[in-house]
């Protein structure tokens, strides 16, 4: 009774609190990362090193004018920064963060993320569409672009690593990697769902939704309080996905020595998590024709071709 | 492709660099003795006001926050009787001590300044007046000029001779 209910509860609420307050810490690590690269010192005036920044961010975010603007679409407005949340938490639901410590492990778990990774093109679209206003619209239709383009290739770039793996279940894919992590013989399927992680989460070089220097603020210009929040805790929370998915797939999971498995997990993800802010600092934004040329002219034929290979050799090693 | 490479692993490397900000209030800046800060109105060696109330220094303000009134006292020396300067409106440029002729107006490197009502920002003369010489030690305006004033006659100042009387020159 216990561990049918209990434990999975528990590994519910660990999760939820685990996650959303990284997404937290994420602002206040991802300012002061971003001004340690550019020799200065970020936020370090609210508490010790500035940790308690996110903390001050909130109240006042809290406390803004939550506003809805009279020509936008009332319920679809609302609506979207709740989707982009609930779909990159459902995410998590097949997240394996040690063996045993994971939601639910279902046996089709990267086509789930896949899925659900889909769902949340849906909130940066209808914000732009709802919000009413031609730089939301124009953000939502790169949105929109941007994943038809990206998602193609995401989920051709990880079925290397299900070949390899022989099952979609996350758990199974971390045990396979005992003897050899794949971002070794899968490093072109690395590469591929690192660039798609980007694009999937919007991150700089791919953050053309919400381009500052061109659509005010893209899909989110109209957004204003805690629903304008709503969307970077949507962002914080992707990326935290994007990089355990990518430890999950690619650097063994929780397998490595001495410490225990959860730890190894959370270091894994934390130098991911540096390296897509160490991205930001230093990579410009690309032009809307480069991301689109990109993603169908080199990357869809990079990931079809790791694919086949991919298979070859699978099928000579039988 | 290479060069997005090297862009990384350039930015990483300023992981180990020295970080240039200057934490302000807890470190406070090194400024320069000529930096443009608030203006202060000077006095002479022997503590009179250096100021004489030529309007010189208004009228070169490119904002006209600087607001004067001339007066005398009993000895024929002019000095302001009233002495304005809106802080609100300054933009420290400089002008005003570049044309005081004097040396009374001068501006200083302090620039923390900050009020929370806008009125407080107007200084009035009493506001502005310091005890010292400020940048010129030693100047004294009325000892090098050939004007007479109380207690000193005319051709009485240094590096002058008594005037000559002309009407002796015919003899």
């Amino acid at each position: 009774m216990w561990t049918e209910i209990g434990w999975p509860l528990v590994v519910v609420a660990g999760v939820l609190f685990v996650v959303l307050n990284l997404a937290a810490v994420l602002i206040w690590m991802e300012r002061r990362l971003l001004a340690l690269w550019q020799d200065r010192y970020g936020p370090n005036r609210v508490g010790i090193f500035g940790v308690l920044q996110p903390v001050a961010d909130m109240v006042k975010i809290f406390f803004k004018e939550d506003w809805v603007p009279p020509f936008a679409d009332k319920v679809t407005f609302v609506m979207a920064p709740a989707i982009i949340v609930v779909t990159v938490l459902l995410s998590f639901v097949v997240v394996p963060f040690a063996p045993g410590v994971i939601v639910t492990d279902i046996n089709i778990g990267i086509l789930f993320f896949l899925a659900m990774s889909s769902l949340g093109v849906y909130s940066l679209a209808l914000a732009g569409w709802a919000s009413n206003n031609k730089y939301s619209l124009i953000g939502g239709m790169r949105t929109t672009a941007q994943m038809l383009a990206y998602e193609v290739f995401m989920g051709l770039s990880m079925m290397g690593v299900v070949i390899q793996a022989g099952s979609f279940s996350l758990t199974e894919i971390v045990e396979a990697q005992r003897g050899l992590w794949y971002c070794i013989p899968q490093c072109v399927g690395l590469v591929v769902f690192f660039v798609a992680g980007l694009a999937e989460t919007h991150r700089i070089p791919f953050d053309l939704p919400e381009a500052e220097g061109e659509l005010v603020a893209g899909f989110h210009s109209e957004y204003s309080g805690m629903k304008f929040g709503m969307f970077f805790v949507g962002e914080y929370l992707g990326i935290t996905l994007i990089s355990s998915l990518t430890v999950a797939m690619f650097f063994g999971g929780w397998l490595g020595p001495w410490l225990p498995p959860v730890l190894w997990f959370a270091i894994k993800t934390l130098i991911v998590l540096c390296l897509f802010i160490l991205i930001r600092a230093s990579l410009p934004r690309f032009r809307y024709d480069q991301l689109i040329e990109i993603g169908w002219k080199y990357m869809l034929p990079l990931s079809l071709v790791n694919l086949l290979v991919t298979g070859g050799v699978v099928l000579l090693m039988r | 492709m290479w060069s997005h490479l090297r862009t990384l692993w350039i930015v990483f490397l300023h992981t180990f660099q020295k970080r240039v900000t200057v934490q302000y209030p807890d470190v406070k800046p090194k400024i320069p003795p000529r930096w443009r800060g608030r203006i202060v109105l000077s006095r002479d060696p022997d503590g009179k006001e250096r100021c004489v109330a030529c309007y010189l220094c208004s009228v070169a303000c490119p904002v006209g926050c600087i607001t004067l009134q001339a007066g005398e006292d009993e000895t024929g020396r002019r000095y302001p009787k009233l002495f304005r300067i809106n802080f609100s409106r300054c933009v420290f440029c400089g002008l005003c001590e570049e044309a005081c002729p004097t040396c009374a107006i001068q501006l200083t490197p302090d620039f923390e300044m900050c009020e929370y009502k806008r009125q407080n920002l107007v200084y009035e003369k009493e506001h502005l007046l310091i005890s010292g010489c400020g940048k010129y030690p030693g100047y004294n305006f009325y000892n090098v000029a050939g004007l007479a004033i109380g207690g000193k006659g005319k051709g009485e100042a240094e590096h002058e001779t008594p005037p000559v009387d002309v009407r002796s020159l015919m003899l």
